[in-house]
């Protein structure tokens, strides 16, 4: 197991009363979407506000897995094995 | 006597509230979530129970997604649930979006799964406590019978029959429109677009489409049994159906639809509102056409119907007298259901009107907030 740090971004911190990071406990071999998941079961009302019910990322909500975006990456199925993770909500919008 | 206003916008929730339908306070957008992103959300869906005083929003966050909130305490604190009040099961074959959706282009980032894009209607059933309905883009139906923390996707309208024939209008394909019967919790009346009315006596178990005898300018059939493009419904005091469609303003008779637009200044409109309590009566904010959607001359007006739509005037006095360049969209307008009830409606311009109808003057509600999508008025005490 190892720990994972997940920043998050100020618009979802109520959601996790007020802090800004979280910390989920994984496997070496986890990927994002593992990390999404445990956070599902912990905090559902965040969860639905990153992936839709099918489990894909909402369009305007970026993850960094270190300093890569994850769609760069492997998606949801990237590694996140020493890696910080970053939500980051696009800046968009009139 | 108090009422109470929720103006759902582009950006956020608005309310305002007055003692006497004259003068409005008006507060917003508000943050109905702790972080304050739903004060920039898309209001599409309101919904405020005579009964109960219960208050639902719908908002659509860009970022973050659709979601339902609800007030008990006249809007004072909001309430979110954990899980997702609305998510398709996700056994559900998927369904492209309209012709036009033939790899799943139009949901991006979800692939060929369905997923609840946006609600476009809540309503309450007033012979049912506890129910209420919603319309929801995909084209889809559901219902929640705890006051609308938790609802139930409604299957049996997903596998009708005509459903591949409905598609997407301008503004996506939804359930735009839902009317409970007052008096029979089993009887609902639905609309879509593009697609048709339907209605169900078996609590929604069975739905049977009643758009035959409608006609359409822009397809092949000039009265296809679906793939139509109702605008809005309403129902009178007395059961009487009236649509607003694409094209023009009909009136349900017992065996089709009479077309009653002879007596407005062009067919095509989008919003549609009965009186509460005077059959035949029913208000339409008519545009010039599907192709130039400015209000007639240019300038803002009510037309009212007293005969179930064999004549129509303007109603109403103290409307801005100059130029007036936006539409009313089809869930902008309602009664508050009072005895003698006001009605209210607001524009693309981010105005809010309402008048008393035995008084007949339109008075401010709001000014300059975004444009407006949907209004709910209801007497709170």
């Amino acid at each position: 197991m190892g720990a994972i740090d997940v920043k998050l971004p100020a618009a979802l911190a109520s959601e996790c009363g007020g802090a800004r990071h979280l910390t989920v406990d994984l496997p070496p071999e986890a990927t994002l979407a593992d990390v999404l998941d445990r956070i599902d079961a912990t905090h559902p009302r965040l969860a639905r506000r990153l992936r839709d019910e099918a489990g894909q990322l909402r369009r305007y909500v970026n993850i960094y897995i270190g300093e890569d975006e994850s769609r760069r990456l492997q998606g949801l199925g990237t590694p996140v094995a020493g890696h910080d993770i970053q939500i980051l909500p696009s800046i968009a919008g009139g | 006597m108090a009422y109470l206003v929720l103006i759902g916008t582009r950006k956020g929730l608005f309310t305002a509230t007055s003692d006497n339908r004259h003068d409005w306070v008006l507060k917003g957008p508000h943050s109905l979530d702790a972080d304050g992103f739903t004060a920039v959300s898309e209001i599409y869906a309101t919904a405020a129970d005579p009964a109960t005083s219960r208050l639902l929003v719908a908002a659509e966050s860009p970022h973050f997604g659709p979601s339902v909130w609800s007030s008990d305490d006249l809007g004072a604190t909001w309430t979110e649930p954990e899980a997702a009040p609305l998510a398709f099961p996700q056994d559900l074959p998927y369904r492209p979006l309209d012709f036009s959706d033939t790899a799943g282009v139009d949901q991006p980032g979800s692939g060929r799964s369905n997923t609840v894009k946006r609600v476009w209607q809540l309503a309450f059933s007033p012979a049912r406590p506890g129910r209420v309905w919603a319309g929801v883009e995909p084209t889809s139906l559901w219902s929640s019978d705890d006051g609308g923390a938790t609802f139930t996707f409604n299957r049996a309208l997903w596998d009708h029959p005509h459903h591949e024939t409905w598609g997407s209008g301008g503004g996506g394909p939804a359930v735009h429109t839902i009317i409970p019967d007052p008096h029979d919790g089993d009887k609902v009346t639905i609309a879509m677009s593009t697609g048709g009315i339907y209605q169900t006596s078996d609590d929604g178990r069975t739905w049977d489409g009643i758009t035959k005898g409608i006609t359409v300018d822009f397809g092949p059939d000039p009265e296809p049994e679906s793939g139509q493009c109702i605008h809005k419904v309403a129902r009178d005091a007395e059961g009487t159906l009236f649509t607003q469609n694409h094209g023009p303003v009909y009136r349900r008779e017992k065996d089709g639809w009479a077309n009653v637009s002879a007596g407005l200044p062009s067919e095509f409109g989008f919003a549609l509102t009965a009186h509460p309590s005077r059959p035949g009566t029913a208000m339409v904010w008519p545009v010039v056409s599907g192709m130039y959607r400015f209000p007639p001359d240019h300038r803002l007006a009510a037309w009212r119907t007293d005969d179930s739509g064999d004549t129509w005037a303007p109603w109403g006095t103290g409307l801005p007298d100059g130029d007036y360049f936006t539409p009313v969209l089809r869930d902008a307008s309602c009664t508050d259901g009072a005895a003698d009830p006001a009605w209210y409606f607001g524009t693309r311009s981010g105005d809010v009107f309402a008048a008393v109808d035995s008084e007949g003057t339109w008075r401010p509600v709001a000014e300059h907030v975004p444009d407006v999508l949907c209004v709910r008025a209801i007497e709170t005490t």
